[in-house]
Parts: C-alpha cells; sequence; structure tokens
C-alpha cells in the first residue's frame, strides 16, 4: 500500500494560445481554459501506474483559486483518490518562494511514502518549487525521473534521473519527493465512470489561516519578485515559401544556407 | 560580502558544466555595469578541474571541497546547494546580492534547494539580464508571445539562465582559485547513485548544437530517422524530434524539442515533417534561422520558419543531402 501525493497545478491552456497578463503584471486566468499542467499529468500518471501495482491510494494538493477545483475533478477522474485545495485571496500574485512554503505546510498535514511533482509548468515554468519543498521538508530529493520503483519491503525507492547521457540510478529512503518528466509516460483520459465517481470524491479546502501562516507572512503582498515591463518579441521575417519540384527546391534551400553562412 | 555569484555545475566527467561558462561571461559583464565583482562557487569531491576552468572567465573563484559532492556517488544539487547555503550565512556581509546558475536540470535542483534554505526569491530560465540598480533579467513567457523585465523587491535574488543566452568568453587575464573550507553542517538526506548508466546511442546534447536537424510524426518511423540523422551528419549538426516521434518510440526523449522537452536555440534549425504546434514551438522558436520540410503548406511552422520547402521530405531531403555533398566535393 502506497500513499502519494501529487502536485497538480491548473494553468491556461498553452494549446490556446491565449494567456495574457493582467496590467498588475498577474497571470489573467480568464483569458484561457485552465487545464492540468502538462508535466502534472505524467506525475498523476506514474502515480495511477504505482498504485495500480502496489495498492495504495493518492491525494492531489492545488494552491490555486476556488475556481480551481474544476482542474481538480479531473485529476481526481483519472483515478486520485481525494484532494486538498490551498486557497486564500491573499495568495493571488505569489512568487515561486510563497509557493514553496505554502505547498510544504500543506505537506506537513499529510501523510505519505512519495511525493510526485511535474518538472515545470507551462505558465511560469521556473522549475524550482519542488527542489525547495523537498529542503524545507528535508525529503530526500530525486528529480527528473524517467522510471520510479518503490519497495515497501525496504522502504526505499529507486528513481532513474535522465542525465545527458542516459540515466543515473538513484537510491533514497521513503518518504522522498520525486520529480517527473514525460519520459515515464502518456496519462490516461478519464474513464466515464472516473468523472461519474470524481464527482463525489473529497477535496477539503485550506485557508492560510488553516496551515498556520501569519496575515502577511505569504502571497502577493511578499513577492520577492516583481515584474518591470513587457513587450512583444522582434517579429520574424516573412516566410519564404518554395514549391519548386525536389532538385531545384534543394538547390534554393542549400543557397538559402549559403548565403546565411550557415554551410 | 555583495557582489554576484556563479554556482560552477559539473559534467559528469568532473569538469565544469559548459552552461557555467556562459553564466560566468554574463556574469562579468553584469558585475561590470553594477561596479561589483563577480565570484564563482564550485563545491566537489575534487573541485579543483572545474573551479580552474571556471577562474578563466571570472577573477576569484571559491572551491569547496565535499568527499559527498561526487555525482557518481550521490546526487550532487542538493548537496552542493547545502554547501553555498553555509557559506552565504557564513558570510559577515550575507553572501553576495545575486545568485546565478544554468536553467539545465542541476542548475535549477541548486536554485531551487537554495531559494528553500535561504528564503530568497527566483526569477527562471533568463533569456538575458541588465543591471539598472539591481538585476533586471528577461524571461520569454506564454511560448515566447512576450517577452518580460522582472527585478527582485529586496537586495537579494537567486536566477536560473537558460543556454545560449551568451556567448562563453574567457575574461583576459584568468582568475584565482581559493579553497575554502565548508562551513556548518549538512543537514538534507543526500541521495545515492546507485549506479551510472550511459544509454546506447546518446546523442551529443542537443542544447548546445549550433545546427539541429529535426524529426516529426512526418518522418513516418525509425527508419525516417536515419534520413534525418544523415541530414545532420552532412550539415554538422544535432538530431532533434517533436513529441510525437518520440512519443512514436523512433528516437529518444534526450532528442525532444519543446514544452515537456528541450528549449534549444541553434543557428539554423532544420524541420522535417514537423507541424510546429504551439508545444513544439516553444522550443525552438528563437533559433536563429529556421528552415521546415512539410507537405502542408497551412502547417503552423510556414508561419514562423524563414524558409519553407512545401513537398515531400523522402525527396526534399535526399535531394538537399545531394546538394550539400555536390558543392563539398
Amino acid at each position: 500500500m502506497l500513499r502519494l501525493v501529487v502536485l497538480v497545478k491548473p494553468v491556461p491552456d498553452p494549446a490556446s494560445a491565449a494567456e495574457r497578463l493582467l496590467p498588475d503584471g498577474r497571470l489573467d486566468r480568464s483569458a484561457a481554459p485552465a487545464v492540468i499542467n502538462g508535466n502534472d499529468e505524467y506525475a498523476l500518471e506514474a502515480a495511477l501506474k504505482l498504485v495500480e501495482a502496489h495498492g495504495g491510494e493518492i491525494a492531489i494538493v492545488t494552491m490555486a483559486a476556488p475556481v480551481g477545483t474544476e482542474t481538480m475533478r479531473k485529476a481526481l477522474a483519472m483515478g486520485a483518490t481525494r484532494g486538498v485545495l490551498v486557497s486564500d485571496d491573499a495568495l493571488a500574485g505569489s512568487d515561486t518562494l510563497s509557493t514553496t512554503r505554502v505547498l510544504a505546510a500543506a505537506l506537513r498535514d499529510l501523510e505519505y511514502d512519495l511525493v510526485l511533482a511535474g518538472a515545470d509548468t507551462s505558465d511560469a515554468g521556473a522549475g524550482v518549487v519542488h527542489a525547495g519543498i523537498a529542503a524545507l521538508l528535508g525529503l530526500p530529493y530525486c528529480s527528473y525521473a524517467a522510471r520510479i520503483e518503490p519497495d515497501e519491503a525496504s522502504r526505499t525507492v529507486r528513481v532513474r534521473r535522465l542525465s545527458p547521457t542516459g540515466y543515473d540510478l538513484l537510491e533514497a529512503p521513503m518518504p522522498a519527493l520525486v520529480v517527473c518528466t514525460q519520459a515515464l509516460g502518456e496519462p490516461r483520459y478519464p474513464s466515464l465512470k472516473g468523472i461519474m465517481a470524481a464527482r463525489t470524491k473529497e477535496v477539503v479546502t485550506r485557508s492560510l489561516a488553516d496551515l498556520g501562516f501569519a496575515d502577511g507572512s505569504v502571497g502577493g503582498a511578499v513577492s520577492t519578485t516583481a515584474l518591470l515591463d513587457t513587450r512583444p518579441p522582434a517579429a520574424r521575417a516573412a516566410t519564404r515559401v518554395v514549391r519548386e519540384a525536389p532538385d531545384e527546391a534543394a538547390r534554393q534551400v542549400v543557397d538559402f544556407l549559403a548565403e546565411r553562412r550557415l554551410i | 560580502m555583495g557582489g554576484i555569484w556563479v554556482v560552477g555545475g559539473i559534467a559528469p566527467d568532473g569538469a565544469l558544466a559548459r552552461i557555467s561558462t556562459e553564466v560566468a561571461t554574463l556574469a562579468r559583464s553584469l558585475a561590470g555595469a553594477a561596479g561589483t565583482e563577480a565570484t564563482g562557487v564550485v563545491v566537489a569531491a575534487d573541485p579543483a578541474p572545474a573551479a580552474e576552468e571556471l577562474a578563466r572567465y571570472l577573477p576569484r573563484v571559491l572551491a569547496v571541497a565535499d568527499s559527498d559532492a561526487d555525482p557518481g556517488v550521490h546526487a550532487w544539487a542538493v548537496i552542493a546547494a547545502e554547501r553555498i547555503a553555509g557559506l552565504v550565512e557564513a558570510d559577515a556581509d550575507g553572501g553576495p546580492n545575486l545568485l546565478l546558475m544554468g536553467a539545465d536540470p542541476d542548475g535549477r535542483d541548486v536554485a531551487g534547494t537554495l531559494a528553500g534554505l535561504l528564503g530568497w526569491g527566483v526569477l527562471a530560465n533568463a533569456t538575458g539580464a541588465a543591471w539598472d540598480d539591481g538585476p533586471r533579467i528577461e524571461m520569454s513567457v506564454f511560448g515566447g508571445k512576450l517577452l518580460t523585465t522582472s527585478g527582485f523587491t529586496g537586495p537579494k535574488g537567486i536566477g536560473t539562465v537558460r543556454q545560449t543566452v551568451v556567448t562563453a568568453e574567457p575574461a583576459a587575464t584568468a582568475g584565482a582559485v581559493e579553497q575554502v573550507a565548508a562551513a556548518g553542517e549538512r543537514r538534507l538526506p543526500a541521495v545515492r547513485v546507485v549506479e551510472r548508466v550511459a544509454e546506447a546511442g546518446a546523442a551529443a546534447p542537443i542544447e548546445e548544437a549550433k545546427i539541429i536537424v529535426a524529426g516529426g510524426r512526418g518522418v513516418g518511423g525509425p527508419d525516417g530517422f536515419r534520413l534525418v540523422e544523415e541530414l545532420a551528419g552532412a550539415l554538422g549538426g544535432a538530431v532533434g524530434a517533436s513529441r510525437a516521434a518520440v512519443d512514436s518510440g523512433w528516437i529518444p526523449y534526450a532528442q525532444q524539442i519543446g514544452q515537456t522537452g528541450k528549449i534549444v536555440k541553434p543557428q539554423l534549425y532544420l524541420a522535417l515533417g514537423i507541424s510546429g504546434a504551439i508545444q513544439h514551438k516553444v522550443g525552438m522558436q528563437t533559433a536563429g534561422t529556421i528552415v521546415a520540410v512539410n507537405r502542408d503548406p497551412d502547417a503552423p511552422i510556414a508561419e514562423f520558419a524563414d524558409l519553407v520547402v512545401v513537398g515531400d521530405l523522402f525527396a526534399v531531403a535526399p535531394a538537399i543531402l545531394a546538394e550539400l555533398r555536390s558543392r563539398s566535393g
């Protein structure tokens, strides 16, 4: 029996291409439909496979506005057992440090063998929150996992960490925090049965006060970073389209590369 | 102490990670603009080789020896971060104002661990940096649709820098390496490396390649990738892939470019049978020159490539190969 926690973040759907910022520099969460962050779906899929193999349960932990429960329902429909939503008006505009502290505090209230997190997010994408959580909680930290093999008898987990030339096989005692990548496998689609079951699964909401934070100790008001300026990227030059037959097209391509001194 | 510290990454063979030479070059120019000093920090079981290499770029490098910080024995990043946090806490002036490192996997792990230990903010994946009464970090967000400039609200912060943001340039004169004793106790658990496995056919890291030839769904299968490899060979480039090709098992995940793969910025990106959906575009849109071969003239890649050949890649790619060979012969 494994007790797993998966950190799940709702992000604006990157495929919508409709993401934008509010005038104050915060993410406009009404501009694009929210979806589960791509890398978090790999973490959830990995958790579901582990529970299929070992038995156990999966709690998902999300820090978001109250509307975040909609995204959590999809994670529950995929097969997670229950959800914890940390939601508080003061969290709007949180930086990575506040996010790290709040998620670490939420985890302190849970019992688990493994915490699984996605390698980074498609909106802010810093990819640093999970390492910070492991440091705050003193958890063994195994990042960039391509395979996760817990051994309940020895209370250890073996993780293949992707390296530039292959992988490093890591071994850590449980509980541990594991950072997940796409190499763990494609996420499943929720079944109709899963969607029905998700409606009645438990989602508890915790405020900052519930987690023991004093007013003004975390959140947007104490952000360590500030957005100063935004601008669109320089536009690329117009595309040249070549429709000639292969030999002539190839000649034009190679001429083009030679003009740009790329060959 | 103030100033800027550059965390030196350690490559699998114990040498300095290449990205650290780029970060050091950027830090040197930031320190010049800020009127402060850029200092390197290397933590390893034997920090000498990497520290000496980093000192080619920076006036001063602190070398901290910790026998546990051997990437063949333990996961390196958390140990290195704890040692660096120890130096910061032991420093009379509270360490540097800016801690910079690469945005590669090890750099991100170090940055996140340091943020947790020190309680400093992080500005991640910088695509550029300047100094104007503090660091000004440029980042690319929403799949490259928007560039942002951000700063820290307090005196101290951590930044991670993407690959190929600057070209590494050694300083006019090499700096000095100082052996520094590790300060304080490490408290975080060290994760053991049981085995390092090199996978057959692991290609050159695509993040460092000046030329990338990439294949997508249109390549059709592992045999199609021979053509991609051949063209990459003829151009002296590396082989990349879209997620569709990786998901189909035609090429390892290490070669994937895009949202859930790698972000690259080569001088030339030649895309074969890649439609250029947003998830892929995110990973390669800042390439110097983008050339695509695609059967579909309405594929998204036709909107942002510099040149698109509308045609069958199985006819066009061999023709390009032949043309390249006839000119070099």
